[in-house]
């Protein structure tokens, strides 16, 4: 290989909390600018932060997650840079005191080896608002309902060598925020934010110079940047270019980067304490009492659909990667008994639909336990596998649970026998030919005619026909001809 | 009723000898008529502490009552008022109208206290000598030609004028003591962490404390008793009882051990200063207490230790003085950049200013290690002198300020002169620790004060002392001579 890549991810993942980490703020999204800002959050004089304990339990949780060090005494510092959406003037965030120290993250690679990812550490800090520029003539806008939502900013190590184990691993930590519940995980509304460190190099030689690129809020986005920017950086070197330590911008829905500022012009944060804070300590009884309320990590959730439902190692991983896919495969195929079909039709047809849907599963208009009873009429025979598509497409529609999709389009297999003997014999009285070309051949070919009968005695029977009893009928009726 | 100290102003207002409505009227009166001789205040509110007297009065017909129910106060203007404009003494905030009280507002407006206005200050508590208000300088009473001190000027100013029986203050590096020195008052700065800052603007978060200015020790105490509790909104407030500190005035000083520091009678130290502080010093000794000499070897740093964490925590702290959501905003900014630059320019003064560009370059990248955090680890010193030196005594005595009060103008082109104001005093805020003025004399017919310094949390211990110096000493009975 000519050039080796080396990244490194810093992600921002949006605590669940209900309230903000240094004030009594509501931390929902998508309401009323500013509705959501009180006297702290606007950093009006004379107000003072409280840390919000939850977020720091729902820290200790994240470490506990990825098997770090947990910081006993840990403290709050301030990053100083002038914006009108950080309205103290100031982020306050940890630097010299993480809560979470080295930890790891371990990745499944295509070849299904297993590749450990170090987490440097992950800290505590406050979003900043949001600026809006559109709508204001000649001037911005400030929203300050995100300005305080807690967040931790993971670092990892420069351990990731492609995009592909970039994704893996940002999937990886998705998986283990929404299953530990710690974040909604949605990127969407930017609760999981990626900041990607390139450099490329020899193999063999010293660490290139790198770019970072900022606020990728989606794994196409973050894999798309990165194969772009590693095409530049090594175009750029090859044709005798010099990379330039910066900052960049993705645009993920041009698919355009650019360069936002230079190393130069980076601004000195004069980082020190933050002085309205106390430092934080917490002891061994703290931490085991955080662990014990732990929810299950993908890892183990994996093992379990393994040695408990019986899944293959891949479909465990996949259904375990993402926590609501988890507990919608867990509803499913409870609801069904049957973990494999479950598994099918999550992997198959619901993750189709999310797709072309462009959503997420936790916006999916179905339930894993409606699903479960759409899976409960294919194993009853109600309904074949090929009606089962369209009973899904009818409840994904929302025109409700299968068993009123079924009764309402009536889609009820046919099994009775006298019903689909009369079929039966319309379709073979139409189809003489094809009858006698039945009869003419070698009996151990005979088998393969039988597929030509079907389609007919399907559509005559608007496909509601149970297959296995037509065959069986079908077979029955030709055999009578011999 | 103006010559009348709280305790017993209370007892006026109980035995119905006059109402809260005419204490609080004759205040206002008073503050009307006068004031324009010492700018002490900078917002007067008469309908809202009339409606609060009238309150009281309807309070104290009901029965019992906290001490503090009718009498009329007023408050440093860089505590928070809701509805009320806080302006801190800075054209950034000539306009600000905070929506909440401070804690401290909210507790003496819960026990019934009459609030009859904001009081005058240096911008953003930045100053020893009241002279960077925005609003002009205030004028020491006991000689109009000189300064109150500061930053609490406006607060001495008012109280040496018995233009309110008692005064908020804060105090970040001397700002209670120093005016209460050169004002002739009783000024206590409390142990950092008793009373809450939620509320009161920032200067120094690290150093900011909120305390009274009476003029007697047990106004003081009376004072602290309801200043002082706990806030959960304040992170660095203490969770300590706080006790009847008037219950232990009467104790006797029997055994209390003096520790007088040599390095706070240095070179600097006004000789006439110096003696009127060792006379008060004896009184002690009379008293029965012992007094031994003691070493405090890093005072010396004291004052550039703080000129490096007070300018470098403000310089965050004023980050959101920015011309963004209130305050002062410049007119027709260009640009972001433009709107940030003028707008701060335009409505800080110089010493803010000055302080805010010290701080940002002492925790700038490649400073931070030879000036912050240098800094931090004499703090760290300096709280071990105390520390150690509180192992074998009670109370440190010495002086407030290195002499009376200074004619205006005399150090406001000097700001290391200026900073030296606070030689004495900012060692007490560097650690954390309780500390007292009294005035014990006066010197060119203007006051000079003596200084107690005491162990975390022993307030009552220097109110104690305080009181019992008081009970033989009338230093504290003498007015300004202006006042009729």
């Amino acid at each position: 290989m000519e050039w080796e890549t080396v990244i490194g991810l810093e992600v921002h993942v949006q605590l669940a909390t209900k309230t903000k980490i240094f004030s009594g703020s509501s931390t929902a999204f998508g309401a009323e600018p500013n509705t959501q800002a009180c006297a702290i959050d606007l950093a009006m004089p004379g107000t003072l932060p409280v840390v919000n304990a939850e977020a720091y339990r729902l820290a200790v949780m994240f470490g506990l997650g990825i098997d770090a060090e947990i910081a006993k005494r840990s403290f709050f510092e301030r990053k100083n840079y002038f914006y009108p959406d950080v309205p103290k003037g100031y982020q306050t965030t940890q630097l010299d005191s993480p809560i979470v120290g080295p930890g790891h993250v371990d990745i499944t690679l295509d070849d299904g080896s297993t590749k450990s990812i170090r987490i440097h550490h992950a800290h505590l800090e406050e979003d900043a608002g949001k600026s809006v520029h559109e709508g204001f003539y000649d001037m911005s806008g400030i929203d300050l309902n995100r300005a305080g939502t807690p967040l931790i900013e993971i670092v990892s190590e420069p351990d990731i060598s492609n995009s592909e184990e970039a994704v893996a691993f940002a999937k990886k930590l998705h998986g283990i925020v929404t299953s530990l519940g710690i974040s909604d995980g949605d990127m969407s509304q930017g609760s999981m934010r990626f900041d990607v460190n390139i450099s490329v190099r020899k193999p063999g030689d010293e660490l290139g110079t790198r770019t970072e690129t900022k606020n990728l809020n989606s794994f196409k986005f973050m894999e798309d940047c990165i194969a772009l920017e590693v095409e530049r950086q090594i175009d750029l070197i090859e044709n005798g270019g010099k990379i330039k330590q910066e900052t960049r911008l993705y645009n993920g829905d041009t698919g355009v980067a650019r360069s936002m500022r230079s190393k130069e012009e980076a601004n000195d944060y004069r980082y020190f304490p933050c002085p309205d804070l106390l430092p934080v300590e917490i002891d061994d009884e703290y931490i085991e009492a955080v662990r014990s309320t732990m929810p299950e990590l993908p890892s183990a959730r994996k093992a379990r659909f393994i040695s408990e439902l019986g899944l293959s190692d891949y479909d465990a991983e996949t259904l375990s990667s993402d926590a609501v896919q988890a507990s919608f495969f867990e509803q499913a195929a409870a609801t069904a008994s049957d973990a494999k079909l479950a598994a099918n039709w999550v992997m198959g047809e619901v993750s189709a639909h999310l797709n072309s849907d462009e959503i997420s599963i936790s916006e999916a208009p179905i339930t894993g336990e409606l699903l479960g009873g759409l899976i409960v009429r294919i194993k009853d025979n109600t309904i074949s596998n090929k009606i089962a598509k369209d009973v899904f497409e009818a409840m994904w529609a929302g025109e409700g649970d299968a068993d009123s999709v079924i009764e309402a389009k009536g889609l009820k297999q046919v099994s009775d026998t006298g019903a689909l003997e009369a079929i039966v014999d319309e379709v073979l009285a139409a189809s003489e030919a094809m009858v006698e070309e039945y009869i003419n051949t070698e009996e151990s070919k005979r088998k393969k005619k039988l597929g030509g009968f079907m389609g007919p005695i399907m559509k005559a029977s608007k496909g509601q026909a149970n297959p296995r009893a037509v065959n069986e009928i079908l077979l029955k009726k030709l055999n009578e001809r011999l | 009723m103006h010559n009348k100290t709280i305790a017993e102003l209370a007892q006026g207002l109980r035995s119905k000898e006059f109402s809260s409505e005419e204490l609080t009227r004759h205040y206002l009166e008073r503050i009307e008529r006068l004031d324009s001789n010492y700018n002490s205040f900078i917002t007067i509110t008469p309908e809202q502490a009339i409606a609060q007297a009238q309150a009281a009065d309807q309070r104290l017909a009901s029965g019992n009552q906290p001490i503090l129910c009718g009498v009329p106060i007023a408050h440093k203007d860089i505590f928070c008022t809701d509805g009320i404009r806080t302006s801190c003494g800075s054209k950034m905030l000539d306009n600000f109208t905070p929506p909440y009280n401070a804690t401290i507002v909210e507790n003496y407006a819960a026990a019934g206290a009459v609030t009859l206005g904001k009081l005058n200050m240096d911008e953003f508590a930045m100053g020893s000598s009241n002279e960077t208000s925005y609003y002009g300088p205030v004028k020491n009473p006991w000689d109009t030609n000189c300064v109150p001190g500061g930053s609490s000027g406006g607060s001495a100013a008012a109280v040496a004028a018995h233009l309110a029986p008692a005064a908020t203050a804060s105090d970040t590096g001397g700002s209670i003591r120093q005016p209460a020195s050169l004002c002739g008052l009783t000024g206590l700065k409390p142990t950092y962490g008793r009373v809450s800052r939620w509320g009161m603007i920032a200067f120094a978060s690290s150093l900011d404390q909120a305390g009274p200015l009476t003029r007697t020790a047990e106004d003081s105490a009376i004072m602290l008793g309801t200043m002082a509790s706990f806030d959960s909104k304040d992170s660095t407030c203490l969770d300590q009882t706080v006790p009847d500190y008037t219950a232990t005035l009467g104790d006797s000083l029997q055994g209390l051990r003096i520790g007088v520091p040599k390095e706070y009678f240095s070179e600097g130290l006004n000789p006439e200063t110096a003696s009127r502080v060792q006379d008060a010093i004896k009184e002690f000794e009379r008293q029965g207490a012992t007094v031994k000499e003691i070493s405090l070897p890093h005072t010396h740093l004291a004052v550039p230790a703080y000129y490096v964490i007070a300018p470098a925590e403000c310089s965050a702290n004023l980050s959101r003085f920015d011309g963004v959501r209130y305050g002062y905003r410049c007119e027709n900014p260009a640009d972001l950049a433009d709107l940030y630059k003028r707008s701060r320019s335009e409505a800080f003064g110089e010493e803010v200013q000055r302080r805010i560009l010290v701080g940002a370059y002492a925790l700038s990248a490649g400073y931070y290690d030879a000036y912050y955090r240098k800094a931090q680890q004499v703090r760290r010193l300096i709280k071990q002198d105390f520390v150690d030196a509180f192992n074998d005594i009670d109370v440190v005595m010495g002086p407030t300020a290195t002499s009376p009060a200074f004619e205006f103008g005399a150090k406001s082109n000097d700001p290391v002169a200026m900073y030296l104001e606070d030689i004495y005093t900012i060692a007490t805020n560097l650690a954390g620790l309780p500390g007292l003025s009294i005035p014990c004399g006066l010197v060119d017919n203007k006051p000079v004060g003596l200084q107690l310094i005491g162990n975390y949390f022993s307030e009552a211990k220097l109110l104690n002392a305080a009181h019992q110096y008081q009970l033989v000493t009338d230093y504290h009975q003498q007015s300004a001579p202006a006042i009729d």
